[in-house]
């Protein structure tokens, strides 16, 4: 598996095609939107679903941990799909989580989906963290980041389709431009909302550059700025 | 017996009718109580013939109570059918109230028929279904003296005919003393409906009444003028004569396809249209109304031609058409029938039809079409098992309405002919799947929908359980589709969402009759505009377009074989047929002829399977597999009806070893595990079963981003419990059904049996010229340069390990227009070479086809 590097705000940061982002200056890792629990929230709804999906994402986490080696791990919130998906970890489950971050240092984004700390798990729990020139959110912030910071954050779960002969491919993707940074989202169990949504176009204003998620590496392409885009902030502004 | 009482031999008599023979055939039966089953072709007085005994009945015993259920494919058809047996019961007085039930009823009407049943119910697999989840069925169904089942032969072998299945088998223990009546058009093999219709799943119950056959129907087959064409399916080169023949009948039908296809020939009709005839266009993805305002004009004769799609196969009769045309080839002879019938509802006159092939295989097909109806043989596939999803449903369903017993249950379950053969283990799976999801991990113990008592009686565990079974009740999962809407608000119908994926703003696309302009997207629609600049583009669907059916290609094939059976083809297909004669050879009738050929830097690989479309497009992929494995660097592959084409680096040699019967053993699972097919069938089987919650029309607002995937769940539970009884369900539809595994196995036992006979030639032969002719609309897009083409290929393998390969063949052969490849705002693009015959055609048309006036 081959990551890609990209420069934002001066820093050398690679994206991985497992859909994490490493920071190797600074022995960090960065990782969105896990939903851990999602399942079992869907269960207590009456939808059934598999209930492997947090076995599944922490075992897809725990490769790229053991991959990457960071000192610092960063999620960038709606680790948990709602308040009490932390209480709801099975007991394997939760142990297999607190050995996977034994030794690093944690830092959980507070999300929309589990806006409260996550209960006997190790790390802090804040609403947006900062180090160096890098702002970790969970939601991007529309409008213009100061001139030599560079944001990264998850929640819209950036997936984007990639013409090909006959049809297209659809796949998560990172998406960025000089400044903003989106994570695909992590989770066996997240979907993908399109980048070329208005919610997500908004904050590409310019265009940016997809980087779809393949097996092996990542297939980028660039991404106009979109009309739709272009009309949302004609009729915001 | 069997005679009608006065009153009725008088009405009769006052219209100047006689009763049919099938009608009192009919009468009979359900005097002495027995159920029927009647065939009969189009006209015959069917649904009169299926209500006669029960107004007859009502007539002799008036009472209270709902009498007779009927039930039909189509909402339409039950209103309609109200309609018309209003006519007989209000001029013979007697004391019947028909109403129909469907999703449109308003709520009020709703809750009057459960308290006061009409006489006769008219309504619709889904909503009996529905019905028969309310705590009250069995006091609304216990009086209930027939069941008449409508174009059974539609529903049979269906999802919905699993559902209506199993609802007739509940219906069965409510109301036993009910006999059943199946209408169908006529088909090959009745024996299979009848057991369909049968209480107790066994042939021998239904009784079998057969309608005296209608005139023969009169079938043209209409050329092009000019050079018959090589390839494409759309017909248009033959719009000229089409328009004429609408200029000299009356009321004319043209069906066609597929959407695609419709909207390209209502195009070009209009092109031609000097007269400014009324014509009109009918297809599934327009909105309701606009198909409405279609078929209303239609019924008022304010139209002399709609093109249609398979959304007029069935329905509403009206009366008055003159001539249907098909466009494009027939596919299946039932299919053909049924079309044919839509001429002329009445069965001494005969159908006017007009077949108008695409293409020179689609000329064979027609001949071969014709004859079979000449000959009176029809196509029919095989009973396949009831589906497991529909089971899980079914279970739920049951315990929303009561508390029941497994044994009881499953007792009655196999009382329905599709699910005769079930193991118990799998009424079991379904029913732990109903309770708790049936994972070996079983963590949602508390999340239960199910709950036994101490008699082990079943029972639902909340009534939000039972509400969410009513959202979600049905088996018609619809892809996930877009609205298309005007700027400015005017909505104009839906598309797949994966083709709306493909568009850029500025791309224009042909849809609902006009030339759009795609202007971006907002929360729930896709935003167009009209005009738009550029080669348009046609919005494809998805599985939309029939396969040849096993029988037609049969008879296809022994055309092909024997030259004594050329006398029917017009010269240019003979000639076509003799030069292939000369330059190879004729497809046996048995064993299998390929061909292999250099032809730009490739080789080329051509099977003549004739097994159609969808199992051609699964041998493709395990014969590439096979190539992949042996060496010879398979560069992709293209399935038609007729034949399978692939090409690759290096020589194929010993060709054999392609087709032989093991491919179906690794090469196969090893497909399995990855099929984009296998993904949409699980989609389909996950909502059927009640995992996930169907697409609600109107919530979506709550954002696409928070339904659940099913391909992320597909992808889990296959990690982590292969054997779970939904994977099961999709390996086994997915093996029986849709990839036409059993067509495969015949093509290759056929081969073994036969021979292959392995042809080397310098260059292409002139049967093979349709397959790459479609080859290269879409693979080679024309003038966008190899190395575009080489990057997008290299993406799609890599970011799916190959497993795109098969869904992007099926998607650019299944529709076409083919969906242009690597459309980047490179020049390249933009050569007009690209630009196909249909490009051209089309920006010469008129940007604003209004509404048929």
């Amino acid at each position: 598996m081959s990551a890609a590097p990209i420069h934002l705000a001066g820093q050398r940061l690679m994206l991985c095609p497992s859909g994490v982002l490493a920071w190797p200056a600074e022995r960090l890792l960065v990782v969105a939107d896990l939903h851990l629990e999602k399942g079992s929230s869907f269960a207590a709804r009456g939808s059934l679903l598999p209930p492997y999906d947090t076995r599944e994402t922490l075992e897809r986490l725990a490769l790229a941990l053991r991959r990457w080696k960071p000192a610092r791990l960063v999620l960038l919130g709606d680790s948990f799909h709602d308040r009490q998906g932390c209480a709801r970890l099975p007991a394997g489950e939760a142990a297999a989580l607190r050995r996977m971050l034994a030794g690093i240092e944690v830092v959980w984004l507070l999300g929309n989906h589990d806006p409260e700390p996550p209960e006997g798990l190790p790390g802090l729990a804040v609403a947006e963290w900062r180090l160096g020139k890098l702002l970790f959110r969970h939601i991007a912030e529309p409008g213009r980041l100061p001139p030599g910071v560079a944001e990264l954050s998850g929640h819209f779960h950036p997936k984007a389709s990639m013409p090909v002969r006959g049809g297209s491919v659809t796949r998560p993707c990172f998406l960025a431009d000089s400044q903003r940074l989106l994570l695909p989202a992590f989770g066996a169990y997240t979907g993908g909302l399109d980048i070329r949504d208005p919610a997500v176009a908004a904050l590409f204003p310019r265009g940016g550059r997809a980087f779809l998620l393949g097996r092996e590496r990542l297939f980028s392409f660039p991404t106009g700025p979109l009309r739709g885009a272009m009309r949302a902030l004609e009729a915001a502004g | 017996m069997g005679t009608l009482p006065e009153l009725f031999a008088a009405w009769f008599a006052s219209r100047g009718w006689a009763p049919r023979p099938h009608q009192l055939a009919l009468l009979r039966a359900a005097q002495r109580g027995e159920s029927a089953l009647l065939v009969a072709p189009t006209g015959g007085g069917k649904t009169l013939a299926g209500f006669l005994p029960s107004l007859i009945d009502l007539h002799a015993r008036p009472r209270d109570g709902l009498h007779t259920l009927y039930i039909s494919p189509l909402k339409a058809l039950a209103v309609d059918i109200a309609r018309n047996l209003g006519a007989p019961v209000q001029e013979m007085g007697l004391p019947i109230r028909i109403e129909t039930r469907t999703g449109d009823t308003p709520p009020n009407r709703r809750a009057r028929q459960r308290v006061d049943p009409p006489h006769c119910l008219l309504t619709t697999p889904e909503s009996l279904a529905l019905l028969l989840t309310l705590p009250d069925a069995g006091t609304m169904f216990g009086g209930l003296g027939a069941v008449v089942v409508d174009e059974i032969h539609a529903l049979a072998g269906s999802k919905r005919g699993d559902q209506l299945s199993l609802g007739l088998a509940r219906l069965s223990v409510l109301a036993p003393a009910a006999r059943r009546v199946g209408l169908s058009a006529t088909v090959a093999h009745p024996d299979p409906l009848r057991c369909f219709l049968s209480p107790s799943g066994r042939a021998g119950d239904v009784a079998l009444v057969l309608g005296e056959g209608g005139a023969e129907p009169r079938l043209d087959i209409l050329l092009p003028e000019g050079r018959l064409p090589w390839g494409g399916h759309m017909g248009l080169a033959s719009m000229p004569e089409v328009y004429r023949r609408i200029r000299g009948a009356g009321v004319t039908i043209v069906f066609v396809n597929t959407r695609a296809q419709a909207e390209l020939c209502f195009q070009a009709l209009w092109r031609l249209n000097d007269d400014n005839l009324p014509i009109g266009l009918h297809h599934g993805s327009l909105t309701v109304e606009q198909r409405r305002k279609v078929e209303a004009a239609m019924a008022a004769g304010r139209l002399r031609a709609v093109v249609a799609t398979a959304s007029l196969d069935l329905g509403i009769d009206w009366g008055a058409v003159d001539q249907v045309v098909q466009v494009g080839a027939p596919k299946g002879v039932a299919r053909l029938l049924q079309r044919i019938g839509r001429a002329n509802h009445r069965m001494d006159e005969a159908s006017e039809a007009v077949l108008v092939p695409a293409n020179r295989f689609e000329v064979i097909e027609c001949v071969a079409a014709r004859q079979a109806i000449a000959a009176h043989e029809l196509d029919g596939e095989p009973p396949r098992p009831g589906g497991l999803d529909v089971l899980c449903q079914h279970i739920l369903a049951v315990a929303v309405a009561g508390p029941f017993l497994p044994d009881d249950l499953y007792a009655e379950v196999i009382r329905a002919a599709p699910y005769a053969a079930l193991p118990r283990r799998d009424f079991d799976d379904a029913l732990r799947f109903v309770g708790d999801g049936g994972y070996a991990l079983q963590s949602y113990d508390r999340f239960r929908r199910l709950f036994r008592d101490a008699e082990g009686r079943i029972h639902v565990k909340s009534a939000a359980v039972a509400r969410q079974l009513r959202m979600n009740l049905g088996t018609i999962v619809e892809t996930p589709l877009m609205k298309v809407k005007l700027r400015g608000g005017k909505l104009l119908g839906e598309v797949e969402e994966w083709f709306v994926s493909t568009l850029t703003p500025g791309d224009c696309f042909i849809f609902a009759g006009q030339l759009l302009r795609f202007e971006g997207l907002d929360a729930l629609a896709c935003i167009v505009s009209r005009g738009g600049e550029g080669e348009p583009r046609v919005p494809a669907y998805a599985g939309s377009r029939m396969p040849l059916t096993t029988y037609l290609a049969a008879r296809v094939r022994a055309i092909l074989h024997d030259p004594e059976a050329w006398r029917g083809l017009p010269e240019p297909v003979r000639e076509w047929l003799r030069q292939q004669q000369r330059h190879s050879e004729l497809p046996p009738a048995d064993g299998l002829l390929v061909e292999t050929f250099p032809r730009g830097e490739k080789w080329f690989l051509v099977a003549y399977c004739f097994e159609g479309r969808l199992a051609h497009q699964t041998l493709g992929m395990l014969v590439t597999r096979r190539m992949e494995r042996l060496g010879m660097a398979p560069l992709g592959y293209l399935a038609t009806d007729y034949v399978l084409a692939a090409w690759s680096a290096f020589e194929p040699r010993g060709v054999e070893r392609l087709f032989e019967q093991d491919i179906l053993g690794e090469e196969l699972e090893e497909w399995m595990a990855e099929s984009s097919l296998l993904r949409r069938t699980f989609r389909n089987i996950a909502t059927i079963a009640g995992l996930i919650d169907k697409n609600q029309p109107g919530k979506e607002n709550s954002g696409r981003q928070m339904t659940m995937n099913a391909d992320l769940i597909y992808d889990v539970l296959r990690r982590h419990e292969p054997d779970h009884i939904l994977l099961r369900a999709t390996r086994q539809e997915a093996a029986a059904g849709l990839t036409d595994i059993a067509r495969i196995g015949l093509l290759l036992a056929r081969a073994r049996a036969g021979g292959i006979r392995h042809r080397v030639l310098d260059h292409v032969s002139p049967l093979a010229v349709p397959a790459l002719i479609e080859e290269g609309r879409t693979w080679v897009a024309g003038g966008a340069g190899d190395a575009l083409l080489a990057e997008a290929e290299a993406l799609v393998e890599e970011a799916t390990g190959g497993a795109e390969m098969f869904r992007e063949t099926l998607a650019s052969v299944s529709e076409h227009l083919p969906p242009q490849g690597g459309r980047t705002r490179r020049p390249a693009d933009r050569a007009p070479e690209r630009r196909g015959r249909n490009a051209r055609f089309i920006r010469s048309a008129p940007k604003n086809l209004g509404a048929p006036r």
